[in-house]
């Protein structure tokens, strides 16, 4: 029997499972609850939280806008025995806490010869399409996972969200869980029983044997749609999820790429200093003689997000871009789309 | 009353027409809303129009004000256009910063309105500097900063009176206290009953004033203002104030709200009505008058609602200007 959830119904599954497995997991941020303090009724709260302190009423907790503090909190309480999921809401406010991210959570470990630990998640919300305008779409996660000590997450399905989710929980280290608004009323079939998708492990979304695209979060979705397009023309695109860009799996990047010999890249961060800059580089650097055609990378443009939804519709990378950076990667096809 | 005088007629007029159209503004946008043609977040003013207007008053064109997401009654008391702020919510070209900024957004420099800000507090170091750039530039600028009962939780602010109370920087800090920060109400999250008393342990002079009326919050501003052009320092104004819709349309069912309580706030507490009868009663403004000024509002916000809804939106070659460096 298969199961449908939403990704946000993933996510909220995985909070409350592990929360009955784990005494130590605890959740907050604003509106977590949602309500307190208030004469009407709790659980204003939405995304994943929503109905959560019904069942944990000990152990959810609403914050003030005190992001500084709070995630700072997350991080005292990680290093002291408890398991702290805290809630960003926009991945744009992390701005307001950076040092806590930053200097603390991500050094602690290091600093202190491995005699701490911070066992931290922070869910953060990320991406265009909302037209939610530049401070609520960016799509940050290049400036956590260049952050030694912190591990970034970025699920692009629903099962993938709360075995990831799982899995950040039960690491020791600080996790940046990086949430897709648009992807959040996504559906797929979740397996109803704890279980934990490994950090560092990629998923082969769909296999093929002419060109790799490495997909990251929304974008497999798109890349997927590609790969439909391009099957009709002959060409089969293998879509790999990283599902974690820190720790990466490159291993089966490489792998993919010395099957297919040729590599597209899409990411929905801004181009420079970013994640598809750094995969082609990894490539072009350990497995450049797997390559026959030139690394291509689809990406938002260099510029903020605009908040009109004709300009953010042009921002956001999608299928088609995929496509005509697949057709440009493999010579022989590039040759043919220029005769026709 | 001290140092300034009492607003005479033609200023209560002025008063009047300027909190009607922020509720106008604001109950067209919230009918409009549904209909989905204005994109993304807006948060709606509706209930606290004494306190921009109170404040905005008092200011002079040259004056500079900083918002907050719910600035939409700022920049209307602050003299910006609302036709172009109506396009602007629409996203469309011609509006107030080119459709790219949306509500969240709305900015005018040319009108001393640094923006609403999609960040808790965002707005309120940026006063901090509008308010050093007069000092060191030797004119009489007066900086206002707007902020919430939750985003004054915020360290950006804590901070800013700080560096205000040092530096005696020419600025007011405006805290609207709703009584909410989304759903959670102030009673949990804001640690004590006021705001004001967090500047007044940095020798900031504050007060608490009743958000509820315009002329205390105009008279509460007036001498802050002064304080602040004369060389005198910052002044906080922790101004008590409701909110009439949810916190963000499409999306707030307002069930952590008690049953009634916006009907009795609309009914008993609302500052448009308040200053209505008060006009009336001390024959400031007659009934027709008050049709009159009610009707013209109306008027403009139609034409503002109409031309957003038929302007174009911004050309696609807009994506790549002002970004300073592209690639
Ligand atoms: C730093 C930061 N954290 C969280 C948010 C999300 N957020 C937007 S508005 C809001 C509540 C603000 O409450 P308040 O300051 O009282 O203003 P009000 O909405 O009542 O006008 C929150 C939490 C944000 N915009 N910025
Ligand atoms: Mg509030």
């Amino acid at each position: 029997m298969t199961r449908v959830l939403s990704y946000l119904q993933a996510v909220g599954e995985a909070l409350r499972q592990e929360m009955q497995h784990d005494p130590s997991v605890v959740v907050f941020g604003e509106d977590n609850i949602g309500g307190t303090g208030c004469d009407g009724r709790l659980g204003n709260a939405w995304g994943p939280t929503q109905g959560l302190h019904e069942h944990f009423p000990d152990r959810v907790f609403d914050t003030p806008i005190t992001e500084a503090a709070f995630v700072g909190a997350a991080v005292g309480a990680a290093a002291t025995g408890l398991r702290p999921v805290a809630d960003l809401l926009f991945v744009d406010f992390a701005g307001v806490c950076f040092d806590q991210i930053l200097n603390q959570a991500a050094k602690l470990r290091y600093m202190t010869a491995g005699k701490a630990r911070v066992p931290l998640v922070l869910r953060a919300m990320y991406g265009a399409g909302m037209r939610r305008g530049a401070q609520h779409s960016q799509v940050l996660y290049p400036i956590f996972a260049h952050v030694p000590g912190l591990k970034v997450v970025l699920p692009a399905t629903p099962a993938d969200a709360k075995g990831l989710m799982a899995a950040a929980i039960r690491d020791d280290d600080p996790v940046i869980f990086f949430e897709h608004k648009m992807l959040y009323f996504s559906h797929g079939e979740v397996p109803e029983p704890p279980y934990v998708v490994p950090l560092g492990q990629a998923r082969i979304a769909r296999p093929g044997r002419d060109c790799t695209i490495v997909a990251l979060g929304r974008m497999v979705a798109e890349a997927e749609k590609a790969a439909d397009v391009l099957a009709a023309e002959g060409i089969e695109c293998e879509v790999v999820d990283p599902r974690t860009i820190s720790p990466l799996d490159i291993e089966t990047i490489y792998d993919s790429v010395r099957r297919t010999g040729h590599l597209v890249v899409a990411d929905e961060a801004t181009p420079r200093c970013g994640v598809a800059g750094d995969i082609a580089a990894l490539v072009a650097e350990h497995a450049f003689h797997a390559l026959r055609g030139p690394v291509r990378t689809v990406t938002a443009p260099h510029a903020p997000v605009p908040f009109t939804p004709a300009l953010e519709d042009a921002y956001t990378p999608g299928a088609d871009q995929i496509v005509t950076a697949v057709r440009a990667t493999i010579p022989a096809f590039a040759g043919q789309e220029r005769a026709s | 009353m001290p140092d300034h005088p009492r607003p005479d007629r033609a200023e209560l007029i002025d008063i009047y027409r300027t909190m009607r159209t922020i509720r106008e503004f604001e109950e067209r946008v919230h009918t409009e809303f549904p209909g989905g043609e204005i994109p993304g977040a807006v948060h709606l003013y509706a209930g606290q129009e004494a306190v921009a207007t109170g404040v905005c008053t008092v200011l002079t064109g040259d004056d500079y004000i900083a918002s907050t997401h719910r600035g939409h009654g700022h920049a209307i008391a602050k003299g910006c256009d609302v036709t172009a702020m109506m396009l602007e919510i629409y996203g469309r070209a011609g509006g107030l910063c080119g459709g790219k900024g949306g509500s969240m957004h709305i900015a005018d420099f040319g009108r001393g309105m640094l923006g609403a800000n999609g960040v808790a507090a965002g707005g309120v170091p940026l006063s901090c500097g509008s308010a050093l750039s007069a000092k060191v530039r030797g004119t009489d600028q007066v900086s206002v900063a707007f902020v919430g009962d939750g985003g004054a939780n915020q360290g950006a602010f804590a901070e800013s009176l700080v560096l205000a109370a040092v530096w005696q920087l020419p600025i007011v800090f405006v805290v609207e206290d709703n009584g909410y920060a989304q759903a959670t109400g102030t009673r949990f999250h804001l640690g004590g009953k006021d705001i004001a008393p967090r500047a007044e342990a940095l020798g900031i002079p504050a007060a608490v004033v009743d958000g509820y009326d315009v002329l205390a919050v105009r008279e509460a501003a007036a001498g802050a203002v002064q304080r602040a052009r004369s060389g005198g320092g910052p002044t906080l104004l922790d101004c008590k104030a409701h909110r009439f819709f949810g916190h963000m349309e499409g999306w707030d069912q307002q069930a952590y709200r008690a049953e009634g309580e916006v009907d009795r706030l609309r009914a008993e507490q609302d500052c448009l009505q308040l200053f209505a009868i008060r006009a009336l009663e001390d024959e400031w403004l007659t009934t027709a008058e008050i049709a009159e000024i009610d009707a013209a509002v109306r008027a403009l916000i139609d034409h503002a609602v109409e031309e957003a809804k038929s302007a174009k939106d911004p050309d696609i070659s807009e994506l790549l200007t002002d970004v300073y460096v592209t690639y």
